[in-house]
């Protein structure tokens, strides 16, 4: 091929290109416009579910103002929850709360650390996925399931066979004692805490089992290869090196215990005061909102309720903040 | 005890332990399940379907009214929450790399994915039932959807995180503009994902009881009509549970029961599905 | 190939100048000059993290999808810059193709794939797009294997024909320029020899770069290579002059198998 003709169909061709790139430019400037679109949609509704958090604690606080006005700060840390005279505090409620949770933490967060290790460390490879799903599974049941089966079956035998025996053995020492005295009657702060830790385990347990995952296999190895037992790798490798993440799901779990409804007001006996006993009926923050909030009537009752609701929003929100934080914090840094 | 001895029985005793602490976890699912079954699966009769909730103190009955109106409710929150959700993740995939505001908005859905659901349902109540003259099945169902989509924009996210970089170069490589590139290409690959995703959610407010006992709350005649108060199932269980009327307490384990089998038929679902999917 | 040579730019399809890339504060690319020449292969060789597929992805300002890089200098495409913040990227794409390391077949059927991208920027009638989604796939070599099963996943084709579906599909937007970034590493020996077929073939009507980690490879099929060597163009010439007898002793070391 001579020179000049190559050169004559390579300008050929680049004008043909050109008048091509006229019909793209068109296109593009479409995409263009769409892509804006696009973007600004998805962006709108990232925007709602922003939206949503901060609709739910201004509405809170403005449905609150009544009751915040007319008790003042003192609501957080008044000792009273009086309907028919209208003299509300939340304490009787947040006691309700933090108890029947740090219950459910107390015995959750052994035996989620059990089954964490059993199923990272000591679990037959074939049973491994089994089991963890059969436990992920039980973190799905509702938690009305956990509540109606506390009511009927877990109460009565736990008065009946647990109770008295527990009064037996702790009753005559003194401030424990106080903790297991009362009537036996099964429901109460203590058989909702039970429920509770019974509905926590599988959500600290997945954590658990998710943060001992990544620790890198050679870290364990190398401590087996000095001699350690399996317990020994677990207690000096395994939980210092994810100690982080393990708190973090242990605020998980906390969170979840703290705003749980329905799993404790079944059981918690729905009773407006604070008695020493864990047998005592009593009320969290959440089964109270359960138990009055239809039949309250308009104003001050109900603008406490709301104040209430703000209370553990606001509680419940630090927690799994810190959580989150916490959780994020252990698998970065395990990440590198 | 020489200090060998001693360590492996610590060791023993701390394995033996984590085995307790397993067979206390499968037995506690199994005796909720086995109770379930036993004092549901009688109730779960022809009657329970077709009938609607009896009035205090009359024989019989079912939970017509409630499984329909549960159906719907649950139905609108599927539709309501799947495009929001979806779209909200595509935007934290896909623009939510540097900016401070998807920071925010991933911090936001954290918290909301274990954020009390009975302040979600006084928030709708302020909102909707307040504001527009009473409880409705539509203030139940938007109720649901704010704790169902946070659940449908994390699994998002995390999906298309997975998407191969080349998967997305490749439609850019064309010329594709962003918007094909991701619903055309990066979503459609991890559709399967972005399912079980939905499905979860689902599963998660088919059981919420706390959000709709001041939005939806109850009906105890048949009704399909989404701005009246809306019979449903969790609501029912409670009231019913928490009544001294035998028939309505039987009535409360059959519906806990229907409701334990629909969620955990969802959830084994969404695995199974995902599960097939991972293996192609 | 002097620049300043006007009758032989009409010749060239990519005129790199003074290139610098940046991932972060780390400098990919060094100062680069070069010319692609149009309906010729250019192959790009040099030991991994050398900077070779970075070049590629500033052909089609790939690089835009990370916050973080980024490239100074100029890429004349066309008489435009690519680089040019105002040249429009999408547009920049559409004339200049691209086909991965991996086979990346779009989740949809063989068909659509062909298709997806035609239908960005061309209204074609459906007669229209057969024929089209049918000269690509021969274009491809692959019509003969898939003509029965056009319907089916892209993702049912085995990994040798989903890279030669990856490769009609970026034909079938009839692009100017096909960069090709390592495309046969993740296929066998018989694959891999009818990818490189290919790209004899397509030469005829279309400019190619190619990255390559197979010297071998880059002999068989390319006119022009670039030697690259922590993010500098050590060397740049005709495929047969540079490995017969290279200028640079980097070069020869490399070529050689000293060092790599």
């Amino acid at each position: 091929m001579d020179p000049a003709t190559m050169v004559g169909q390579v300008s050929s061709m680049v004008g043909k290109s050109m008048e091509q790139t006229d019909v793209h430019s068109a296109r593009v400037k479409v995409f263009q416009w769409q892509d804006g679109v696009f973007h600004k949609v998805t962006l709108l509704f990232a925007l709602l579910v922003l939206a949503g958090l901060f609709g739910i604690l201004v509405s809170l606080a403005i449905e609150a103002i009544p009751a915040l006005r007319e008790f003042g700060p003192s609501f957080v840390w008044t000792n009273v929850w009086n309907v028919p005279e209208e003299k509300f505090g939340a304490v009787i409620a947040i006691y309700g709360t933090v108890v029947t949770s740090l219950i459910a933490l107390f015995i959750a967060v052994p035996v989620s650390f059990g089954i964490a290790l059993f199923l990272t460390e000591t679990c037959p490879a074939w049973l491994r996925r089994p089991l963890g799903t059969a436990i992920e599974l039980l973190a799905g049941v509702p938690s009305i399931i956990y509540g109606i089966w506390g009511l009927f079956i877990f109460a009565p035998l736990f008065s009946e066979h647990v109770q008295p025996y527990l009064q037996g053995a702790f009753g005559s020492i003194p401030v424990v004692g106080g903790w297991f005295s009362g009537p036996p009657i099964g429901i109460g702060i203590l058989a909702a805490g039970i429920v509770l830790a019974l509905m926590v385990i599988p959500f600290i347990a997945s954590v658990m089992r998710d943060v001992f995952e990544t620790v890198p296999s050679v870290l364990k190895e190398s401590a087996y290869g000095v001699g350690c037992t399996t317990w020994e790798v677990v207690w000096n490798v395994v939980l210092p090196y994810t100690r982080v993440g393990v708190v973090g799901g242990v605020m998980l779990g906390l969170g979840r215990a703290l705003g749980e409804t329905m799993a404790v007001t079944f059981v918690i006996g729905n009773a407006n005061r604070i008695t020493g006993s864990l047998f005592a009926p009593g009320n969290s923050i959440a089964s109270v909102l359960a138990n009055e909030f239809g039949e309250a009537s308009p104003g001050l009752h109900v603008s406490s309720l709301f104040a209430l609701g703000l209370v553990l929003f606001v509680i419940t929100f630090i927690v799994l903040s810190l959580s989150r934080w916490l959780i994020r914090r252990g698998t970065v840094k395990q990440g590198h | 005890m020489n200090l060998y001895n001693r360590r492996i029985l610590i060791n023993r005793l701390g394995i033996g332990l984590s085995m307790l602490a397993m067979a206390f976890g499968l037995l506690a699912l199994l005796w909720i399940l086995f109770t379930l079954f036993s004092k549901g699966f009688a109730v779960l009769s022809w009657d329970f379907f077709t009938l609607d909730t009896p009035a205090p103190g009359n024989e019989g009955g079912g939970m017509r009214n409630a499984i329909v109106g549960s159906l719907m409710i649950i139905g609108v929150t599927t539709c309501v929450s799947t495009p929001i959700g979806i779209l909200a993740g595509i935007y934290l995939a896909e623009y939510g790399a540097t900016s401070k505001f998807a920071a925010a908005t991933r911090f936001v859905v954290d918290i909301m994915l274990s954020a009390p659901s009975i302040a979600i349902g006084l928030f709708i109540y302020a909102l909707m039932v307040e504001t527009m003259g009473g409880f409705s099945g539509w203030a139940g169902s938007v109720a649901l959807s704010l704790i169902a989509i946070p659940v449908v924009v994390r699994t998002t996210e995390n999906m298309l995180k997975l998407v191969p970089p080349t998967l997305r170069e490749a439609a850019f490589a064309l010329g594709a503009p962003r918007w094909r590139v991701s619903l055309s290409v990066t979503l459609r690959s991890v559709k399967a994902g972005v399912v079980t995703g939905v499905l979860l959610a689902i599963a998660r407010v088919t059981g919420e009881t706390a959000p709709l006992l001041f939005t939806a709350l109850n009906n105890q005649f048949f009704s399909t009509d989404m701005s009246e108060p809306m019979g449903n199932l969790p609501v029912v269980i409670f009231q019913f549970a928490m009544s001294p009327y035998d028939n309505w307490n039987s009535l409360a384990w059959g519906g806990a029961l229907l409701i334990a089998l629909l969620v955990l038929a969802m959830n084994i679902g969404a695995r199974l599905m995902f599960r097939a999917n991972d293996k192609k | 190939m002097s620049t300043n040579d006007v009758e032989l730019r009409q010749d060239i399809a990519l005129q790199v100048r003074n290139l610098n890339f940046y991932y972060g504060n780390f400098k990919g690319l060094k100062g680069i000059n070069l010319d692609i020449e149009r309906h010729r292969v250019t192959a790009f060789i040099g030991p991994s993290g050398c900077g070779k597929s970075t070049l590629l992805r500033t052909f089609n300002r790939m690089f835009d999808l990370y916050p973080g890089q980024r490239a100074e200098g100029e890429i004349i495409f066309n008489g435009k810059n690519i680089l040019d913040k105002k040249q429009d990227v999408n547009l920049v794409r559409a004339k200049i193709g691209m086909v991965f390391q991996k086979p990346t077949p779009f989740p949809m059927s063989i068909y659509e794939n062909i298709a997806f991208g035609v239908r960005l920027y061309e209204k074609l009638s459906t007669p229209e797009m057969n024929d089209r989604v049918e000269w690509a796939l021969r274009k491809a070599a692959l019509w003969d294997e898939v003509k029965g099963k056009l319907q089916q996943s892209g993702l049912s084709l085995s990994g040798g024909q989903q890279q030669r579906l990856c490769i009609a599909r970026a034909v079938a937007v009839k692009p100017e320029v096909v960069l090709l970034d390592e495309p046969t590493s993740a296929l066998d020996p018989i694959s891999t020899a009818k990818v490189e077929e290919l790209i004899y073939e397509l030469k005829s009507e279309y400019t190619i770069a190619i990255v390559t980690h197979n010297m071998q490879q880059a002999a068989r099929i390319s006119d022009y290579t670039a030697f690259m060597y922590l993010g500098d163009l050590i060397e740049f010439g005709a495929t047969d002059q540079m490995f017969i007898k290279p200028q640079q002793k980097q070069t020869e070391e490399y070529i050689t198998g000293r060092f790599g």
